[in-house]
């Protein structure tokens, strides 16, 4: 299939976006579903609504919110961009900011179902073996929730790719900067002409939406198939 | 070397109790299931905390609820076999083995790997995963990876439960061959009359509580 040169670059953007997004969440979804997998604490419920809110508001909503937030007198845009001289509106950084922000609920839902599968016991019998706290986390828990860890990864990366109204709504539609698949192809559906470039964005959506999605049916299948003892319900999301 | 244990501490609804001080050897403690003899090994090996008591092995309080000492678990020095053995399943046979005998300072160890190995007769196992090895199997290295931890005494949950009768021969003898050439005073939870009359030096019976509301 031939992208022409300006296609090729979104394609580029939308990857960049996406990676940067997962990579970036990845430590506050660890975070987060570990709370909840091991957690026990008063409002827990509450944590729990909050981390899902992403997947059932309109993305338009957080769009806003982040709007609100990160504005130049935003409560975080205020201190990011007086201390540290940075602004993500209008800027591919907030179209990854979106991105992560609408794949964390997917993320922490399938690092959480691995981590819930993995026997607590299993680390109770490395602290009698020697290991401390850190050393049997990373040395037992981490290694059994690699499959469901990889699955967040891949599962947000497909996520982010898709991600439209959130972006639209906090980093608009700047050509070469936030203009990531879905928004460059929803620009060029408004322009009389441009049939066969939506056509073409189209396809190479679908083509990386579907490798995307058998890479992670992949890894947990070879996930289930190493770990079979460990691994209880894989977070399948298809 | 000598275990002198103390503890009261609740299970749910349950009270658990028990008083006991024993001495080398091979120390059983029976009693009807339920009673909370795994939970008694789990408080000596620290990985729960009674509410009163005190556990002193050899000399070494590991926790004394008066003087609030709660020694953490892996700086107890003890070798725990677990009923449900705990295999890492993500590690081979080998790397189960080497867990322990890599965090163990080298002058607490008290075999080497080889010798384990060959002691326990697990050598064709070594490159295999947990799940491809069988009960009789599993409970060799459960107990070979407490060995080569560097223990100063062991604690066995029910060894023998889940074996049949040919299997339960093996991991007796195992244990007596413990006994004799490591000098490690033990603890076995076993509610078999017939494998604590062959290996048991002392016996300790738990008895329920009365529950308490």
């Amino acid at each position: 299939m031939l992208l022409s040169g300006d296609e090729w670059a979104i394609v580029g953007l939308s990857l960049q976006v996406s990676l940067v997004a997962i990579i970036g969440v990845l430590p506050a979804a660890f975070a987060l579903a570990y709370l909840l997998a091991r957690g026990r604490f008063p409002g827990k419920v509450v944590v729990d609504a909050l981390v899902h809110l992403p997947l059932v508001l309109p993305p338009v909503v957080i769009g806003w919110m982040l709007l609100i937030a990160f504005a130049p007198h935003g409560v975080i845009g205020a201190p990011l961009a007086r201390w540290l001289g940075i602004t993500l509106m209008f800027r591919w950084t907030g179209a990854a900011l979106a991105a992560g922000i609408m794949a964390m609920p997917l993320m922490v839902r399938s690092i959480r179902l691995s981590l819930e599968a993995i026997d607590p016991r299993l680390e109770a019998a490395a602290r009698t073996l020697g290991a401390g706290r850190l050393d049997s986390f990373v040395t037992i828990t981490l290694p059994l929730a690699r499959p469901g860890v990889l699955a967040a990864l891949v599962l947000g990366f497909a996520r982010s790719l898709g991600e439209f109204g959130a972006t639209i709504t906090f980093v608009s539609n700047v050509p070469g900067e936030t203009a990531t698949l879905p928004l460059a192809i929803y620009a060029a559906l408004q322009v009389p002409g441009q049939e066969m470039a939506v056509w073409r964005l189209a396809l190479v959506s679908v083509l990386l939406s579907l490798c995307a999605l058998i890479a992670s049916e992949m890894l947990l299948r070879r996930g289930r198939g190493r770990d079979r003892e460990t691994t209880g319900p894989s977070p399948h999301v298809l | 070397m000598s275990f002198d244990i103390a503890l009261s501490f609740a299970r749910g609804r349950r009270r658990i109790e028990t008083t006991f001080v024993a001495g080398g050897g091979i120390t059983a403690l029976c009693g009807p299931s339920g009673v909370g003899k795994s939970s008694v090994l789990a408080a000596i090996a620290g990985l729960l905390d009674p509410d009163v008591g005190h556990v002193v092995v050899g000399g070494e309080t590991l926790f004394d609820s008066t003087r609030g000492i709660a020694v953490a678990p892996e700086r107890r020095a003890c070798g725990m076999v677990f009923q449900d053995l705990r295999l890492f399943p993500h590690l081979s046979i080998e790397a189960n083995l080497r867990y322990g005998e890599r965090r163990a300072p080298p002058e607490r160890r008290i075999v080497d790997f080889a010798e384990t190995v060959r002691f326990l007769g697990i050598a064709p196992l070594l490159a295999r995963r947990p799940d491809t090895v069988s009960g009789g199997e599993a409970q060799r290295v459960a107990i070979g990876r407490a060995l080569l931890s560097g223990p100063r005494f062991l604690l066995l949950d029910e060894p023998l439960a889940a074996l049949d009768a040919g299997l339960r021969d093996g991991i007796m003898a195992v244990i007596e061959r413990i006994r004799a050439e490591f000098a490690l005073p033990m603890i076995l939870v076993s509610h078999s009359p017939d494998d604590v009359a062959r290996l048991a030096d002392q016996v300790v019976r738990m008895a329920p509580e009365p529950t308490s509301a």
